[in-house]
């Protein structure tokens, strides 16, 4: 394959090491972009946004008058109004061409089958796996599932450490000094050594020989596989968080490849004090990495949807510290030219106390898993016995909401 | 010669095997050790919390006054900045020393683990420079007592308070809180529940972490006077915990004391640090009967931490399936310089830029950062979590690395054994005996599933 980067095409690899993995994006340096080449034009990226999003935060219900009294400071940012009722946070202004171009919308007050118990681990663990329940969750995720139903399908998976995008290694510490080679110096009869030594674990075998893959010398000298100098450089600066931006660029060139589905996390949405500085950070980041996908697809984008989910929402009440608590239902973003934006989505539960998820949250109206399974439907084909059976058990996909242009 | 009982003693429940030292001989030897004095503290010591948040007080403080005076001169800054830095690096140079060359490697395995535990990660809020104290006092001195202590340790401490916002957590009714108009931050109360004790299965709802948060309302930390109550922001009234009402007269800290303890004592805490024991030193998916057999002894010790390990340790299954787990990359690291004779003096007179590059850089592209997991549940335990392409290339790079360094001397055949006593077959020894170099078989044996197994 004159393909590069560490290539992997046993598809369980994305399931639970990769994207869709528990907490596997949590550490930086395997943070991973999960790619699958599929036979169709259609593009889907799935962006996880891990912590639970505020999604009154993102798009604020500024016409409902319940919210400024509900969240005191909170409420006060501006933002820029999109329907007369909602208004986008101002850390996403960026993103109102889009908005206005009918490339972005949201589905407001959706949640996963999560319920109660608000915890981030068990709530991502059941956003990835797509089920109804925990039982079974962890085991495999929801676009790997649907992979599964479409032949022809072939996975890869790739790693930020092995790509050539080296842009957010450079700094200003010095690379040269901890040894005096250069790359994974390893000799021919060495790696060889090492695969025997490999062949008998299965884990080590596949882990092991992408490693080499990702260090070795180009065979042939097709390709431009990473060296052993970006490894090292890596090495010597320690681990640095990988920008979503950086994943998205790398997304976008595979995709105007032969990739057709491509995932990755952006972390940090745990606001739990002094929300409006927390959360400047990831809404930059989702914002870039959606700009960035946009220009790097060209023409491509037309063809692509975004999804952008999170475990779950927060409370409607700003807490002590000008923060929020975990919540229920939230806000999905969506973006790309394949989308019917401009729209905010999903039916609004209203704020009235008694109108609250336990009398706390805002009320799950819709399930998250419909949009991603509308998406899919609009984008794939695929059919909604599939949907509602295979890829998300036990889902009810209920009426079409027209997301795909 | 190193019987199977204490290579497995040393590979599951310590650091490996090192030429230097004697491992335990038997279950009994284990806790003999870990029940006599903590003498590895003591000979590598660590600065303590008061220190290292002071520093980094000083920093914030010099950080303020540079910014509010708009000067451009911000030297004073990186002087204390780098100062802190180095202490950092100091302090990951002393756990290693520690892993390394003490008699007692169990014990430093029960400090990591409870210190995985009770996560404070050490990223922002001030937090950066200050968890190796953190674990140092609130974690370390307690591994070997009563969990009720250990829970109350770490819960309590400023770190923890810090990391997990509850010094931000106001009572709404109370003073403090009538007066500003703040009141509650759910975080440390819900994590208390989910993570440190009962865990997310058990059977507490919403209301119960929300009495909860009310009722540690009042913990906080002055850290210019060391107080660690505020009556003033405590909520007045009773709240009810699981059935169990706490407080309603003068807010105290032994309301808080009280509700922790009937946590720690709660079955549904005994099955979870069982399992965690179970999974993070047996296996991914541990024997049933080995959980329910520490579980029953948590629960009938009343959480005595020596009982609960004697309990792992005398069942079977805590002898059995050699192998399913991966070393994380501290331990591999630790284990790895063991294996090569590093002793621990030689650590000790590495500066610090070099434990940056040879420690503390490594284990960070190998996908664990020194104390900075992605969140307070700590650091996963799946083995494929750590055998990535990215975390295993990040192995065989640091391998040749101390090959090159620490075992050019070394015969590979020789270092198989020894590392990994009949873990190493011989079909392994003819391999690391077939490598070109000396350099490539040492770094064979360590870039090994064997070696990378435990």
């Amino acid at each position: 394959m004159t393909d590069s980067i560490s290539i992997m095409d046993r598809r369980k690899f994305i399931i639970r090491s990769a994207v869709l993995g528990c907490s596997a994006a949590a550490s930086p340096l395997i943070t991973p972009i999960a790619l699958a080449q599929a036979p169709w034009e259609q593009r889907l990226v799935v962006i996880i946004l891990r912590g639970g999003m505020d999604g009154l935060e993102v798009v604020r219900p500024v016409g409902d008058p319940l919210f400024s009294r509900y969240r005191p400071t909170l409420a006060r940012g501006r933002g820029s109004d999109l329907d007369g009722f909602f208004a986008l946070n101002e850390n996403l202004s960026d993103l109102m061409p889009l908005w206005r171009a009918g490339e972005l919308g949201f589905a407001h007050a959706v949640a996963t089958p999560y319920r109660d118990k608000r915890s981030h681990f068990d709530g991502q663990d059941l956003l990835e796996a797509g089920t109804r329940t925990l039982k079974g969750a962890g085991r495999d995720g929801w676009l790997n599932r649907m992979l599964g139903q479409v032949p022809g399908v072939t996975m890869k998976t790739a790693f930020a450490v092995g790509h050539g995008d080296m842009i957010l290694l450079s700094g200003d510490v010095p690379t040269s000094s901890w040894s005096p080679e250069a790359r994974l110096d390893l000799s021919p009869r060495g790696r060889r050594l090492l695969e025997v030594l490999y062949h008998d674990d299965p884990l080590f075998q596949e882990a092991g020989r992408t490693a080499l893959e990702m260090t070795g010398v180009p065979e042939g000298g097709g390709g431009k596989r990473a060296s052993g100098n970006e490894i090292m450089a890596m090495m010597m600066r320690g681990a640095r968080a990988v920008r979503a931006g950086s994943l998205a660029r790398f997304a976008a060139e595979r995709l105007n490849e032969d990739t057709r589905i491509a995932a990755f996390s952006i972390n940090g949405w745990d606001t739990h004090r002094t929300q409006t500085n927390g959360i400047r950070r990831p809404l930059g980041e989702l914002s870039d990495a959606i700009l960035t996908l946009r220009k790097g697809l060209g023409a491509n984008w037309s063809k692509t949807v975004v999804l952008a989910m999170t475990e779950f929402g927060r409370t409607v009440r700003e807490n002590g510290s000008r923060g929020t608590d975990h919540g229920t239902a939230g806000v999905m973003l969506m973006a790309g030219g394949a989308l019917r934006g401009g729209k905010v989505y999903g039916r609004w539960p209203g704020l009235g106390e008694s109108d609250l998820y336990q009398n706390r949250d805002l009320l799950p109206t819709s399930d998250v898993r419909a949009y991603a399974a509308y998406a899919m439907r609009g984008l794939f084909g695929l059919e909604r016995g599939v949907l509602e059976r295979a890829v998300f058990p036990g889902l009810d996909m209920g009426e079409d909401p027209g997301i795909i242009a | 010669m190193t019987n199977q009982f204490q290579a497995m003693a040393a590979i599951r429940y310590g650091f490996g095997l090192s030429p230097l030292d004697e491992p335990p001989a038997s279950v009994q030897d284990m806790l003999n050790r870990l029940s006599g004095p903590d003498r590895a503290a003591q000979r590598w010591p660590i600065a303590g919390f008061e220190q290292r948040a002071r520093e980094t007080f000083a920093l914030q403080d010099l950080r303020r006054k540079e910014r509010k005076k708009g000067k451009t001169d911000i030297s004073e800054v990186k002087k204390l900045y780098h100062a802190l830095s180095r202490g950092l690096m100091k302090d990951l140079g002393a756990s290693v020393q520690r892993a390394i060359g003490g008699d007692d490697a169990f014990r430093e395995r029960l400090v990591r683990f409870w210190a995985d535990h009770f996560t404070v990660v050490a990223k922002g809020k001030g937090l950066r420079f200050v968890t190796t104290a953190y674990v140092e006092e609130a974690i370390r001195p307690h591994v070997t007592g009563r969990f009720s202590d250990l829970l109350k340790s770490a819960d309590t401490h400023p770190a923890m308070l810090v990391y997990l916002d509850q010094i931000l957590s106001i009572g709404p009714h109370s003073p403090i809180g009538k007066r500003s108009g703040r009141g509650l931050n759910e975080n440390l109360a819900r994590e208390i529940m989910e993570l440190h004790t009962l865990g997310v299965g058990a059977s507490y709802t919403q209301k119960d972490v929300r009495q909860f948060a009310e009722l540690l309302t009042g913990l906080f930390y002055n850290f210019r006077t060391g107080s660690k109550f505020r009556a003033a922001a405590a909520e007045p009234g009773a709240e009810t915990v699981l059935g169990r009402s706490y407080g309603g007269g003068t807010a105290s800290i032994a309301d808080i004391h009280a509700a922790l303890d009937d946590l720690a004592r709660h079955p549904d805490t005994a099955r979870h640090i069982a399992w965690k024991l179970a999974v993070h030193f047996v296996s991914d998916n541990p024997d049933q009967g080995l959980v329910d057999h520490v579980a029953a002894t948590f629960r009938d010790s009343d959480g005595d931490l020596m009982a609960v390990y004697m309990a792992l340790l005398e069942h079977p299954a805590a002898w059995a399936t050699p192998g399913e787990k991966a070393r994380q990359p501290f331990d591999y690291v630790v284990a790895a310089l063991r294996a090569l004779a590093v002793p621990p003096a030689y650590i000790g007179r590495l500066k610090p830029v070099d434990i940056r590059r040879w420690l503390f850089a490594p284990m960070a592209v190998m996908g664990q950062p020194w104390q900075q997991p992605n969140g307070p549940d700590g650091w996963p335990e799946e083995t494929d979590y750590w055998i990535t392409p990215s975390g295993l290339a990040a192995r065989i790079e640091w391998a040749l690395m101390a090959a090159d360094k620490l075992g050019r001397r070394t015969d590979p055949r020789e270092l198989a054994r020894r590392a990994l006593a009949g873990g190493a077959d011989a079909r392994m020894l003819q391999v690391v005996g077939a490598a070109e170099s000396r350099r490539e078989g040492v770094a064979l044996v360590l870039a090994s599933p064997e070696f990378n197994r435990r």
